[in-house]
C-alpha cells in the first residue's frame, strides 16, 4: 500500500463537515456506474432521480410533503444519539403515533371543533412517546439492550398496525379494504395552499428543529447528553442521572416520530393505511448520521433524503426503476459517511520509501524510541 | 394434544428455528473474536436474494445455496473494511450494513418478486423417521437443516475444542495479549466476520429456497436481530444457541398449535409473538448486569489498533 493512515493531533473540524459531501459523491459516482453496469444511461438517470422532481412548484411542494416525517424523526433520533443511546424504533414509534391519532379520529369523525384536530395530534404525539417509553422502561429498570428492544418494538408496531386497519379500525362501509375511515374536515391538517398537498405541518417542524438546536447546543440538559454520550463515567462522576437523561431523550424522540406519524395520517394520507410510511423512521438514522446530529446538518440531510424518496418514485414511473433505489442510496451513503469519517481522526499519508539503509535504520531507532 | 399434532410442532419448530440457529451460529463466533456485527439482517436478504436469483436462473440449488454463502461474506468484508480495519464504530457500521443489504436486496430482486421456485424437499431417512414425536423433526427435514445440524456440531467443536476457538476468544478477551502473543488481532476478526457473513448468507439462502421458496422483500422480517437477541440470551453458549433457536422456532409457530387446540387468534396478533419473546427474554437475562458482564467477551464492540 502506498498510503498509510496516521492519528493526527486533534480531530480535523473540516474533515467533520466534508466527510457528509464526500460521502455524497462517492455515493454519486458508484451510483452511476451501477446504473452504467445495468445498461442505463447514468446521467438521465442522475437526472431524473435529483433534479427531475423539482422542475416545478408542485415538485417542491412534494418535496417538504416527504421532508417533514423524514426531518422530525431525525431529529428526535439524533438528540438519542448524542447520548449514545441508539434508538433504531423511530419507525414503530411513528406507526404508533398514526395509529394512536387515527384511533382517535374515526370516532370523532363528525366533531367540527378545530379541538378534533388538537386532540388527534396530542394523542399521535402521545402514542410515539409511550412507545419509545417502553424502551426506556425495559432499558432503566431492566438493562434491556434499547437496539435490540426498539427494533422488536418496530416489528410489533407494525402487527399491531395491520391488526388495527384488518379489524377494529376497519372501515365498515370501504368494501373490506384494509383501510379506517376518511378523517373528518376538523380532524384534518389544513394545507398551505389549494394546489399542493403541504400542510401547516412544516410550521410544527420548524419549530421543533429551533427547539432541538436551542435544547441541544444552548442548555444544561444538552450539556449533559452530550457528556453522557462523550463519556458515561464522567457524566455519574459529576452527578448527571444517567436513567434520567435516558428517559428524557428517549421520550422527546418517540414524541416527535408520533407527531410525524400522525401528520401523515391527518395531513396527505387522511385515514389509516397500512403503508403510512415507506421507511421514513429507518431513513432517519441516516439522516441523522449524515447531518452530523446538528439540527442544521439534519435539515439540509433530510432535504436530501426526501429527493431521493421523490426520486425513487419518479425513476419507478418513467424509467421502470424500482423504488428500492432510495434504499439502496441510503445504505451507500451510510456506508461512505463512515468510512470518510475515518479522516476526521485519522489523515492520509503516502509512504515514504526509505532512500538508504542508513535512513531506513535511523528511522527504525526514531520510531523505536518514544515506545512507552 | 395428540402425537401427531406434537410430531408436526416439533418437525415445524425446528424448521422454523434454523435460519435463528445459523445466523446466531456466526454472530456467536464473530462476537467472541470481540466484533459487534449488526448487520445480520442485511446479509441474510442478500444472500436470500442472491442464492434465489441463482437458483431459479440455473436450477441448481446448491449453486444458489453456495452464491448465497458469498453474497454473505461479501457484504461482511465491506463491514469489516469499516469497523474493523478502519476502526469506525461498529455499531453504527452495522446498522449501516443492514440498511444497505435491505437496499441492495430489494434493488437487485425487484424483478424476481412472487416467482416460482422448486425448493429443497424433505428427505425422510426409512424408518429413523417413523420414530413418534421427534422421527419427524431429525430424519425427515430437508438437506439444509441436516446441513445445520453437521455446521452446529463443527462449530460447537471448534468452539469448545479445537485449537482456533482459543485464538478467536484470546483475540475477543484480551486483543492486546493475544498481539503480543504474536497473533493478528486484525486477520482473526476479519476471518470471524467472514464467518459470520458466510453462516448469514445461508441463513437467508435458507429462507430463499427451503423454508419459503420464493423471494419476497424483506422476507427475513427480523430475524437477523432476533439472533443477535439470541446470542446474549444464550451467553455466548453453544448449546444455549441451539436451544435458543428452537425456542424461539416455537415461539414464532405457536399460532399452529393454537390451530391445532382449537383457538384461533387475529394472525397478524400471533405474528407479534417472536418479537414478544424477544424483549421479553431480553428483560429476564439482563437484569442481572454481573451475569451478562462475566459471560459476554471483554472487548465486545470495541475497536482495536496495534500499539494502543
Amino acid at each position: 500500500m502506498l498510503l498509510s493512515l496516521e492519528p493526527r493531533a486533534q480531530p480535523s473540524r473540516l474533515m467533520m463537515l466534508l466527510s457528509p459531501v464526500l460521502a455524497g459523491l462517492l455515493t454519486l459516482i458508484s451510483g452511476s456506474m451501477l446504473f452504467g453496469l445495468l445498461g442505463r444511461d447514468p446521467l438521465q438517470v442522475l437526472h431524473t432521480l435529483l433534479i427531475a422532481p423539482l422542475s416545478d412548484l408542485y415538485g417542491i411542494g412534494e418535496l417538504l410533503v416527504k421532508t417533514l416525517p423524514i426531518l422530525l424523526c431525525a431529529l428526535g433520533l439524533a438528540l438519542a444519539y448524542r447520548a449514545r443511546i441508539w434508538n433504531i424504533g423511530a419507525e414503530g414509534q411513528l406507526l404508533i403515533g398514526a395509529l394512536a391519532g387515527s384511533a382517535l379520529a374515526v370516532n370523532i369523525i363528525d366533531m367540527e371543533s378545530r379541538w378534533a384536530l388538537v386532540m388527534v395530534v396530542t394523542t399521535g404525539v402521545l402514542g410515539g412517546a409511550l412507545w419509545a417509553g417502553l424502551a426506556a422502561w425495559l432499558r432503566t429498570h431492566f438493562h434491556a439492550n434499547e437496539i435490540l428492544t426498539t427494533i422488536m418494538l418496530n416489528y410489533i408496531a407494525l402487527n399491531l398496525l395491520l391488526y388495527c386497519v384488518h379489524g377494529p379500525l376497519k372501515d365498515p362501509e370501504g368494501y373490506n379494504f384494509p383501510e379506517s375511515a376518511l378523517f373528518g374536515e376538523a380532524s384534518r391538517l389544513p394545507t398551505l395552499s389549494d394546489d399542493m398537498r403541504v400542510t401547516i405541518g412544516v410550521y410544527f417542524a420548524l419549530f421543533v428543529l429551533v427547539a432541538i438546536w436551542v435544547l441541544a447546543q444552548k442548555s444544561f440538559l444538552g450539556f449533559q447528553i452530550k457528556v453522557l454520550g462523550l463519556d458515561r463515567r464522567a457524566a455519574g462522576f459529576v452527578g448527571f442521572r444517567e436513567k434520567r437523561l435516558v428517559w428524557i431523550v428517549l421520550l422527546i424522540s418517540g414524541a416527535l416520530a408520533g407527531l410525524a406519524g400522525v401528520c401523515e395520517v391527518t395531513g396527505p394520507i387522511g385515514q389509516l393505511v397500512p403503508q403510512v410510511s415507506p421507511g421514513y423512521g429507518y431513513a432517519a438514522i441516516t439522516v441523522a448520521f449524515l447531518g452530523r446530529l446538528h439540527p442544521f446538518g439534519i435539515l439540509l440531510a433530510s432535504l436530501l433524503m426526501a429527493l431521493l424518496y421523490l426520486g425513487g418514485e419518479t425513476a419507478q414511473m418513467s424509467l421502470n426503476l424500482p423504488m428500492a433505489v432510495t434504499g439502496l442510496f441510503q445504505g451507500m451513503i451510510l456506508f461512505f459517511l463512515l468510512a470518510c469519517d475515518v479522516l476526521i481522526v485519522y489523515r492520509l499519508r503516502g509512504k515514504k520509501r526509505p532512500r538508504s539503509i542508513m535512513a531506513r535504520s535511523t528511522g527504525a531507532v526514531l520510531h523505536q524510541a518514544p515506545a512507552d | 394434544m395428540d402425537i401427531d399434532l406434537l410430531t408436526n410442532v416439533f418437525y415445524a419448530m425446528v424448521r422454523t428455528g434454523t435460519p435463528l440457529l445459523l445466523v446466531a451460529l456466526g454472530e456467536m463466533v464473530c462476537e467472541k473474536s470481540g466484533v459487534l456485527n449488526l448487520g445480520q439482517e442485511g446479509m441474510m436478504l442478500f444472500g436470500a436474494v442472491i442464492g434465489f436469483m441463482v437458483a431459479f436462473s440455473t436450477g441448481h440449488l446448491w449453486l444458489g445455496v453456495l452464491l448465497a454463502m458469498l453474497a454473505g461474506i461479501l457484504l461482511s468484508l465491506l463491514f469489516a473494511l469499516v469497523a474493523v480495519h478502519l476502526n469506525a464504530n461498529q455499531v453504527a457500521c452495522g446498522l449501516a450494513l443492514t440498511i444497505f443489504g435491505v437496499g441492495l436486496s430489494s434493488f437487485v430482486g425487484a424483478s424476481w418478486v412472487g416467482k416460482p421456485l422448486e425448493g429443497f424437499s424433505p428427505i425422510a431417512i426409512p424408518l429413523l423417521s417413523q420414530i413418534p414425536g421427534i422421527g419427524k423433526m431429525l430424519f425427515a427435514q430437508d438437506a439444509l437443516v441436516y446441513l445445520s445440524f453437521v455446521l452446529f456440531a463443527l462449530v460447537a467443536w471448534i468452539v469448545l475444542r479445537s485449537r482456533i476457538g482459543l485464538i478467536i476468544q484470546a483475540v475477543g478477551e484480551n486483543p492486546n495479549a493475544a498481539s503480543a502473543m504474536g497473533l493478528s488481532v486484525l486477520r482473526v476478526r476479519t476471518l470471524a466476520v467472514m464467518f459470520g457473513g458466510a453462516m448469514a448468507g445461508l441463513a437467508g439462502g435458507y429462507l430463499s429456497l427451503a423454508y419459503t421458496p420464493m423471494w419476497a422483500e424483506n422476507m427475513t422480517a427480523g430475524r437477523g436481530w432476533i439472533a443477535l437477541a439470541l446470542v446474549v440470551f444464550a451467553s455466548w453458549r453453544v448449546f444455549r444457541v441451539l436451544l435458543g433457536a428452537y425456542l424461539f422456532g416455537l415461539a414464532s409457530i405457536l399460532h399452529l398449535v393454537a390451530q391445532g387446540i382449537g383457538v384461533t387468534l387475529p394472525a397478524n396478533l400471533m405474528a407479534m409473538l417472536p418479537y414478544v419473546a424477544t424483549i421479553v427474554v431480553l428483560v429476564l437475562l439482563s437484569r442481572d448486569t454481573i451475569r451478562t458482564r462475566l459471560y459476554a467477551p471483554v472487548s465486545l464492540g470495541q475497536p482495536w489498533k496495534a500499539g494502543h
